[in-house]
């Protein structure tokens, strides 16, 4: 893991304030921020490790814990509110049996909310993994799911 | 450059925010969240203003510029003010009257200032569990307004960088990384967090229980010893100005509340010089190790055994004074007086949190005997006088008991940066040299500034001196003593901004002007005195000649001197 991240970092070692750009690669290549992982990149960039940690709990595409295969990211800005995301949520939790913050028994989805998608216009939205779906209703959710 | 504030055009210069701008003309923009250049980051939005142009900005954020037109106030501006307060509100806690910051809290004047009436918004302050980890100091999650002052001052104040803001929203909370309590990180307990905070959300742990209950068991001896810097601060706890020397009225208050004796820690400050002296001119003789780093500043030394273990051997092994005057009261005053040291309680009054952690460390205790039972803050000891309706100007004068209450001028001085070095030159200069010292004034180690250097003739032999003003400092001294650029040969290091007189646990607000103040007092106190270096102490030389034998010999070690140890950095 050291030489992962150190690899990260000599590569981003250009950058003005490369901590985030860190933060996304490490996740990238090792899956989630582990405790380890933190410890390393606080050491590497010689930044305290409590400003570590902060950032990567301030953003929520970042991960402090493993997650599942696939991470369903519901959008919890007001636009979405608005548009009736907390059916989508209760929707959700059915149909995986999962809370926020969970992962499913078989290790296929976590459920995750985030802050604005920026796509308001097909309001109420989701990310799974990298793709977004919008315009959301229950049936919709099932096709969608369906394709994990 | 000229702008406009409120249709009054005025001076600015480049570099200047809107704020300081309007401060300088008398308007006062109301802030929360700002600590003049230490935490200037527009967290609370309270200092709202209205820039033409530009719509409404945070003027402590918000740079001038030439021909700027600044609007301060209009309803609009009130009402968005209010309206920022009113969400900050909603996540505190408004049990005022409960609290020990009410009356002295930023949060409530403030609210009382911009006509605060009710809280439209739901009531939700957390549910956090305190962090009562430490011996020092407490973390009330649930009170915290997230200004991020603490973490500041952690971070470029003091260059401890515990804490930084984690989550998000309303899952935000100031805490060390992973939500780790204080006493696994490595926080070195200097409380200068505590004078940031604007409301109780850190505060020092309160131990006035304890000493309450000792002070009504009738088998116990209860001693206590008092710090130099609580005696020109405590008065600020009962309107006096800052810096008023008040030892007189302290020690009658203090018989007041019960105590069977009132020692002095200035007495056990100048057996620190005598016996600090010493090792340094050993370590001069012997080719070091050097620098010798002085050891009377729990968070530095916590701090060093934290991010520079290395040097640990450079630390003097003296122990603090508090700790000294507890080693001394239950070895020789308790066997002058004929009392079982298991029956005997220290207590201090420090102006220090860190102190708190200090009496509680493992090495810091004789054949079974703990050297300090209680650490007391100025805080806390005015908050036992209140509770007592003790009325301080009106108490007549008292004196120190003896023996460990009779001092000299140079202990005093203990409690200022400079202080301990000028006490140990004096010392360290007569016994060097054989000359009597003509003028007492060492005013190259006198000052405020981070960093103080100076070098001293010792009969010829040429003494480089530095004085390190708070823990923000100590990094880069120590990186030029480590490559060589620099050849000190004894280094005074205080924790806190100002030397103990700006300590965490002195009375709040502490600020630079209040510091200055405090620190004028002690220099009059030991203008006062009549012995004014440490090895004149009549009854220190009674008492290496009675007890301890040598100074510096085994007794004395037995006693005085202690180890440190590392610690992880986290």
């Amino acid at each position: 893991m050291e030489a992962t991240i150190e690899e990260i970092t000599k590569a981003l070692d250009s950058e003005r304030t490369p901590l985030i750009s860190v933060l996304h690669a490490v996740q990238a290549e090792l899956g989630y921020l582990s405790t380890e992982g933190l410890k390393i990149v606080a050491k590497k960039l010689d930044i305290p490790l409590s400003k570590v940690y902060g950032v990567a709990t301030f953003y929520t595409l970042l991960d402090t814990e493993e997650k599942g295969e696939n991470v369903i990211r519901l959008c919890e800005s007001a636009p979405c509110h608005i548009k009736g995301a907390t059916n989508i949520l209760t929707e959700l939790q059915d149909k995986l049996d999962i809370d926020v913050g969970e992962t499913t028994d078989d290790n296929k989805f976590s459920l995750e909310m985030t802050s604005c998608l920026g796509i308001c216009a097909v309001a109420p939205a989701i990310m799974i993994n990298g793709t977004v779906y919008g315009n959301l209703t229950s049936k919709k959710l099932d096709s969608i799911l369906d394709r994990y | 450059m000229e702008i406009i504030i409120d249709g009054q055009k005025c001076e600015a210069e480049a570099g200047q925010t809107v704020l300081e701008a309007a401060q300088q003309i008398g308007i006062k923009i109301p802030t929360l969240c700002y600590l003049k250049e230490v935490n200037e980051i527009g967290a609370c939005r309270i200092c709202i203003v209205e820039i033409e142009g530009k719509g409404y900005q945070t003027a402590c954020t918000f740079p001038v510029s030439e021909g700027l037109r600044i609007k301060t106030t209009s309803p609009e501006i009130r009402r968005l003010r209010k309206l920022n307060l009113e969400l900050i509100l909603a996540n505190h806690p408004q049990d005022c009257l409960k609290c020990e910051r009410s009356t002295n809290c930023e949060l409530q004047s403030l609210s009382k200032e911009l006509g605060v009436e009710k809280v439209r918004f739901a009531q939700d302050s957390g549910g956090y569990k305190l962090d009562q980890s430490t011996p020092s100091i407490v973390r009330d999650y649930n009170k915290c307004i997230k200004c991020r002052r603490c973490v500041s001052v952690c971070e470029k104040v003091q260059g401890v960088k515990a804490l930084y803001p984690n989550q998000r929203s309303f899952k935000a909370i100031i805490s060390p990384g992973y939500k780790q309590e204080l006493k696994d990180v490595s926080c070195v307990l200097c409380g200068q967090c505590i004078h940031a905070c604007p409301v109780a959300a850190i505060k020092e742990k309160d131990d006035t229980e304890r000493v309450w209950q000792v002070l009504n068991d009738e088998n116990k001896h209860v001693v206590l010893q008092i710090a130099p810097a609580v005696r020109v601060a405590l008065g600020e706890e009962f309107e006096l100005p800052p810096g008023t020397p008040i030892t007189e009225k302290i020690v009658t208050a203090c018989r007041r509340l019960g105590f069977d004796k009132i020692f002095d820690t200035v007495f056990s400050a100048d057996l620190t010089i005598v016996e600090e002296g010493h090792e340094l001119l050993a370590r001069l003789k012997n080719d070091g190790p050097l620098p010798l780093f002085t050891s009377c500043s729990p968070g530095w030394i916590k701090y060093i055994e934290h991010f520079h273990s290395d040097l640990l051997d450079h630390l003097s092994s003296c122990k603090s004074p508090q700790q000294m005057f507890g080693a001394l009261a239950k070895s020789y005053y308790a066997e002058t007086e004929g009392i079982e040291p298991e029956n005997i309680v220290v207590v201090s009054i420090m102006p220090c949190t860190a102190k708190k952690f200090e009496a509680t460390r493992e090495e810091m205790e004789v054949n079974g005997n703990r050297d300090i039972d209680i650490v007391l803050t100025t805080r806390e000891l005015a908050r036992m006088l209140r509770v007592c309706g003790v009325d301080l100007m009106k108490l007549p004068a008292g004196e120190f008991d003896a023996p460990l209450g009779i001092t000299t001028g140079a202990g005093d001085i203990f409690g200022i940066t400079g202080g301990v070095m000028e006490a140990a030159l004096r010392t360290v200069y007569e016994e060097v040299t054989e000359n009597e010292l003509e003028k007492l004034e060492f005013n190259q180690v006198r000052g405020f500034e981070g960093v103080r250097e100076a070098s001293i003739d010792l009969a010829g032999q040429e003494v480089n001196v530095a004085i390190i003003n708070g823990l923000g400092n100590v990094d880069e001294v120590l990186t030029a003593i480590k490559e060589g650029e620099k050849e000190y040969h004894f280094v005074e290091v205080m924790s806190c901004p100002g030397g103990c007189i700006g300590g965490g646990g002195q009375p709040i607000p502490t600020t630079e002007e209040i510091i200055v103040q405090r620190g004028k007092g002690l220099y009059d106190i030991d203008q006062a005195k009549e012995i004014r270096k440490s090895h004149e102490n009549p009854i220190i030389k009674e008492i290496y000649k009675d007890y301890l034998g040598e100074i510096g010999g085994q007794k004395a070690h037995n006693l005085l001197h202690t180890t440190y140890q590392e610690r992880d950095q986290y």
